[in-house]
């Protein structure tokens, strides 16, 4: 038996290399105009129905109780977050930690704090004062050096920090767990056979490289709080939400107001969106 | 002298695999040994104990001297607090199998984590040190790279210059050659070899039999947790006493 064969297939014209043609997708074009056309609907009925009341939106967006109520969510966002992620790194140290009382410690906090709804636990720091009027502090179970009246030192505002970043926390802890154990085992070996210490290892070698897989998730967790913060209305704090609907129970303006709110929240998961990316490409060097 | 490394008894178990069996081991000063043997012998562990990366169940392990991970008290063996047992392996180097560069540090952070860290050497003079090391692996160009841009060869002649940062008295190396293309290998066994004549005590995990032919002072054939038989590599290599080192060769030579 023979083979056939084997050449380079003959060229018309030795000079000049083959023309590639991409196929046509008509189905795809129509589909892109139909999305298009949908999309000046949507505009079309957001800009032309006056009942949106573009004029009081404008009106509304900067005015000064506004950005006051804007700036509160910022706070209340980055003391829940910043507080939040600080207890959870130190309840995912606990949780893997050899120690069976440390770990299980860890393990019980995340369980109750993620049972809970977030409303009602702020609604209990709200009140503790109900529990305990009294706090102070001192040797445990022994004489106390200083005593404050619980509704002093609780306020709504520690409340919500207090409610918010407790049960950020155990969300965190978790976050920050996985982190951990996806960073290579080699990798503590290595560090331990250098003998760095416990402390440079963790900081310097272990927490760089488990923020790659931290990052995403925590940016996902932050821009939940952004917009979480809203429950703290219930305790009467002029945040965002709460803010909106003082002004709209006032005179009425109930979509334009909505819409303001809604403006300055996609405004700051914006931005938040745009610190993360530049914040995962910082914790990614060296992986390209 | 004192022997640079010295095991008595040394017996490791993992839950109810008894993986060292009772290693007794001399190393001299300046000597370097090369231990072959079957995959799951217990070479690796072996080594591992000599930077205490794994703890012994029974016996001892002394490097220049000192037992290592332990004081003795009476007859008794008391575990050292770990600073103690960090400060006595900043005077080991080791290199893995696997490199664990650290892939979020470049070349020369890599180099210089060490002594800056863990011996707190100043910055000015640990700098220059990385620099001629580097230079002495044959990667003073790559100083400012990151790990994942360099070959397995390079990544692993990094880790050699890392471990030599500490300026350490004893080389742990295991299995350094054996993740790497085959192209590869000579790259790092020269650096090896290097260090050998530089008069470096090491101890090499390999199954590079030439290699250890032409760099051991001595050879150590394993087998299920035991030191078969050891002496000069003509000896072991060439005309071993034990049928089974016979056999092992056999099946590598």
């Amino acid at each position: 038996m023979m083979l056939p064969d084997l050449q380079a297939p003959p060229h018309q014209d030795a000079g000049r290399p083959l023309e590639v043609v991409t196929a046509r997708r008509p189905l795809r074009w129509l589909a892109a105009v139909v999305v298009l056309v949908l999309l000046a609907m949507a505009a079309s009925a957001l800009v032309t129905n006056p009942a949106w009341e573009w004029d009081i939106v404008g009106q509304y967006l900067f005015a000064p109780s506004v950005v006051r109520s804007v700036l509160l969510t910022l706070e209340l966002t980055a003391l829940g977050i910043g507080l939040g992620f600080a207890l959870g790194t130190v309840l995912a140290l606990m949780r893997i930690s050899p120690n069976r009382l440390l770990s299980s410690v860890a393990w019980g906090y995340v369980w109750l704090f993620r049972s809970v709804p977030l409303i009602l636990q702020l609604l209990f720091w709200y009140n503790l004062a109900l529990l305990y009027p009294r706090l102070s502090v001192g040797v445990p179970f022994g004489p106390g050096f200083f005593d404050f009246g619980t509704m002093d030192l609780i306020g709504p505002l520690t409340a919500a920090v207090l409610g918010l970043a407790l049960h950020q926390a155990a969300y965190a802890a978790e976050i920050v767990r996985g982190g951990l154990l996806s960073v290579d085992h080699g990798q503590r070996e290595a560090a331990a056979a250098l003998g760095l210490p416990p402390a440079r290892r963790l900081f310097r070698i272990i927490l760089p490289q488990a923020m790659r897989t931290i990052v995403p998730n925590a940016g996902n967790e932050i821009i939940g709080l952004v917009k979480g913060t809203s429950v703290v209305y219930i305790m009467a704090l002029p945040e965002l939400f709460y803010q909106v609907q003082v002004i709209y129970n006032r005179n009425g303006r109930v979509m334009a107001l909505l819409l303001v709110a809604a403006i300055w929240y996609l405004i700051l998961t914006t931005v938040l969106s745009i610190v993360q990316h530049y914040v995962e490409r910082y914790y990614g060097r060296g992986r390209a | 002298m004192t022997p640079m490394v010295e095991l008595r008894g040394v017996h490791k178990s993992f839950g109810s695999l008894h993986v060292l069996r009772g290693v007794d081991l001399e190393v001299g000063q300046g000597q370097v040994l090369v231990i072959v043997g079957p995959s799951g012998s217990g070479k690796s562990t072996l080594l591992r104990t000599i930077n205490h990366l794994e703890k012994v169940d029974r016996g001892s392990v002394r490097v220049d001297g000192h037992l290592l991970g332990y004081r003795q008290v009476g007859d008794r063996l008391l575990e050292l607090p770990e600073r103690e047992v960090l400060r006595q392996r900043t005077q080991i180097g080791f290199v893995f199998q696997a490199f664990n560069l650290f892939p979020h540090l470049t070349v020369q952070q890599n180099v210089m984590e060490a002594p800056l860290s863990a011996q707190r050497r100043p910055r000015g003079e640990v700098e220059p040190l990385a620099e001629r090391l580097l230079a002495r692996v044959g990667l003073a160009d790559k100083a400012g790279a990151y790990p994942r841009t360099l070959s397995g060869g390079q990544q692993q002649r990094v880790v050699i210059a890392r471990a030599l940062a500490l300026e350490p008295k004893l080389l742990l190396f295991d299995e350094p050659t054996s993740a790497l293309d085959p192209e590869l290998v000579g790259e790092v066994l020269d650096v090896i070899k290097d260090l050998a004549r530089g008069g470096t005590t090491m101890i090499v995990v390999t199954h590079e039999i030439g290699f250890a032919r032409e760099v051991a002072d001595t050879v150590a054939f394993m087998d299920a947790g035991r030191i078969v038989e050891l002496g000069p590599p003509a000896q072991i290599l060439d005309a071993p006493a034990q049928d089974r080192t016979r056999t092992f060769l056999s099946k590598v030579l």
